[in-house]
């Protein structure tokens, strides 16, 4: 294909990508930028997203180990099946997400648990979108483990915890990390299995990306531009750290 | 042994409390009154529409990020993309944003101040609000997944196939059709379905940039919004179950062609 395939290539990422991103960092780049971000809302929404995610991203090295280790380890019938609705959370539009939530952890709930407009709301929908990622980035490492390692530990008198934290945990602490470190980035930018649910309440359930929305309904563009820089910035921190650690993991395997 | 029933049942509850159960009832919801209306929410001139446009933006968002996807993953599979360190970084960078920041890019870009948002008015030529922005935005969203899936098989197969049959007399174009895309067959097929997944369900930068004027730039997902802010339940729930739908289909299909790419 020659030069032209990469050069067209290269054009189409500019003018598809690149050009709205710049033109995004120009309308933040306003002498009222540190102003837009620091305002409180703006800082209420930043802070209530980063502590949020944090959290999900902490409850899914739980979860995500413990479920990926069923998975892989455990025997009981329709696993397969369960593997397979694992990543349903990837492959639903994220309104539908919330919609899902709202019908059974909203008002009228039928287990009598409304969430709707708290801050549990929030969370409970960040750990939907995110429950894959580190169940499926553990998998693959467990199953590459040998399971007689365990087994020999249990002969040698090790209790199923010591097992874990002196076999398995080393194992996969990589993959859990870089799990948890892209649900973490895909919690801070979650927005549309949110915005039904939390019911958009400034210094109270108000995350980033909602903010963001409302501040282009109400024409402050470059405000908004603002705590997106913010939020896309520290997005890409995270996933840059991630890149390191998928790095040294893979010198170490050679 | 209890130990492991104990974790067995820790871990498959998380998961009905999260992800199952809701599920269930979204679907209960739905029917909770019978099909009927079900039917005539979803057969109304509004919902059509928002279905057609829907299929519409997937169905000229993946084309393109799939011509894109094949040349790029050649080039950057075969080190021959300037700039590849820059290329990486753009290539990553929707999955780094925020579906609301890439909505709020593009409205930036082509809105009223923007680059090139007052050339192209003063033109005669309306992106925001209109359908090339729903496609821009779609396009912008999905375009990592097919380069990514690609990638790597091609840097795994190498190049000793493509070179034997450039020895024998064949055309790069030749090499590509019969070597090089069959091998990439089952990444591709991947990577189209997560590209068209994503497409159909894209929420926040859709509503960033369409106005959601019924009936003209409205998409299904933003139909399931209107609806459930207008106290429209059945509405809601029905273009909802219709998406969640579609999503199981597309974890099937995930599930085996994840299965074809690994042999």
């Amino acid at each position: 294909m020659g030069a032209l395939g990469p050069g067209a290539a290269l054009l189409y990422l500019c003018l598809i990508v690149g050009l709205p991103v710049a033109a995004l960092a120009d309308r933040a780049a306003t002498s009222h930028f540190w102003e837009a971000v620091t305002s409180p809302p703006a800082r209420a929404a930043l802070e209530l997203t980063i502590e949020l995610s944090a959290v999900t991203a902490a409850v899914n090295v739980v979860a995500g180990v413990l479920l990926g280790w069923v998975l892989v380890r455990d025997d009981f019938p329709g696993k397969s099946l369960v593997n397979g609705v694992i990543d349903l959370p990837f492959a639903l539009p994220t309104i539908v997400a919330g919609l899902v939530l709202l019908s059974l952890y909203g008002p009228n709930s039928p287990v009598n648990v409304n969430v709707a407009q708290s801050r549990a709301a929030v969370l409970l929908a960040m750990l939907f979108v995110t429950l894959p990622f580190v169940i499926r980035a553990v998998q693959p490492v467990l199953l590459a483990l040998d399971e007689e390692v365990e087994e020999a530990g249990t002969c040698l008198g090790a209790s199923g915890w010591q097992n874990f934290r002196m076999l398995v945990w080393p194992a996969i602490r990589g993959a859990t990390l870089v799990g948890a470190g892209l649900a973490f980035a895909r919690a801070l930018g979650e927005f549309g299995s949110i915005v039904l649910i939390s019911g958009n309440i400034p210094f109270h359930t108000q995350v980033a990306s909602v903010l963001i929305s409302g501040q282009v309904e109400s024409g402050d563009t470059s405000g908004a531009a603002a705590v997106s820089i913010v939020l896309l910035v520290l997005a890409l921190v995270v996933l840059a750290g991630l890149e390191l650690v998928v790095r040294r993991l893979a010198r170490r395997r050679g | 042994m209890a130990s492991r029933l104990l974790l067995r049942f820790g871990a498959l509850g998380y998961l009905v409390v999260l992800l199952l159960a809701p599920v269930v009832m979204i679907t209960y919801r739905t029917f909770e009154h019978g099909v009927a209306p079900v039917v005539s929410a979803l057969s109304s001139p509004t919902a059509h529409h928002a279905i057609y446009l829907s299929i519409l933006v997937t169905l000229i968002a993946v084309p393109l990020n799939v011509a894109f996807g094949l040349v790029a993953g050649v080039a950057i599979a075969r080190r021959r993309m300037p700039a590849g360190r820059a290329v990486n970084l753009l290539v990553n960078l929707p999955f780094a944003m925020s579906p609301v920041v890439i909505g709020l890019a593009l409205y930036t870009l082509y809105g009223r101040g923007g680059w090139l948002g007052d050339w192209l008015s003063a033109h005669g030529i309306q992106v925001l609000f209109s359908l090339p922005a729903l496609v821009l935005a779609t396009t912008f969203v999905s375009l990592p997944f097919v380069v990514r899936e690609v990638v790597p098989v091609l840097e795994e197969i190498g190049t000793d196939q493509e070179q034997a049959a450039a020895t024998l007399g064949a055309g790069s174009m030749t090499t590509f059709w019969r070597i090089t895309l069959p091998a990439l067959r089952w990444a591709l097929a991947y990577g189209v379905v997560l590209t068209a997944a994503r497409a159909l369900g894209e929420f926040g930068a859709v509503s960033i940039v369409s106005g959601n004027i019924v009936g003209q730039t409205q998409t299904l997902p933003l139909l399931v919004e209107e609806r459930f802010r207008n106290f429209d339940a059945v509405g809601a729930y029905s273009a909802g179950f219709a998406l969640a739908l579609i999503s199981l289909f597309i974890v099937a299909a995930m599930t085996v062609l994840s299965r074809r790419k690994e042999h």
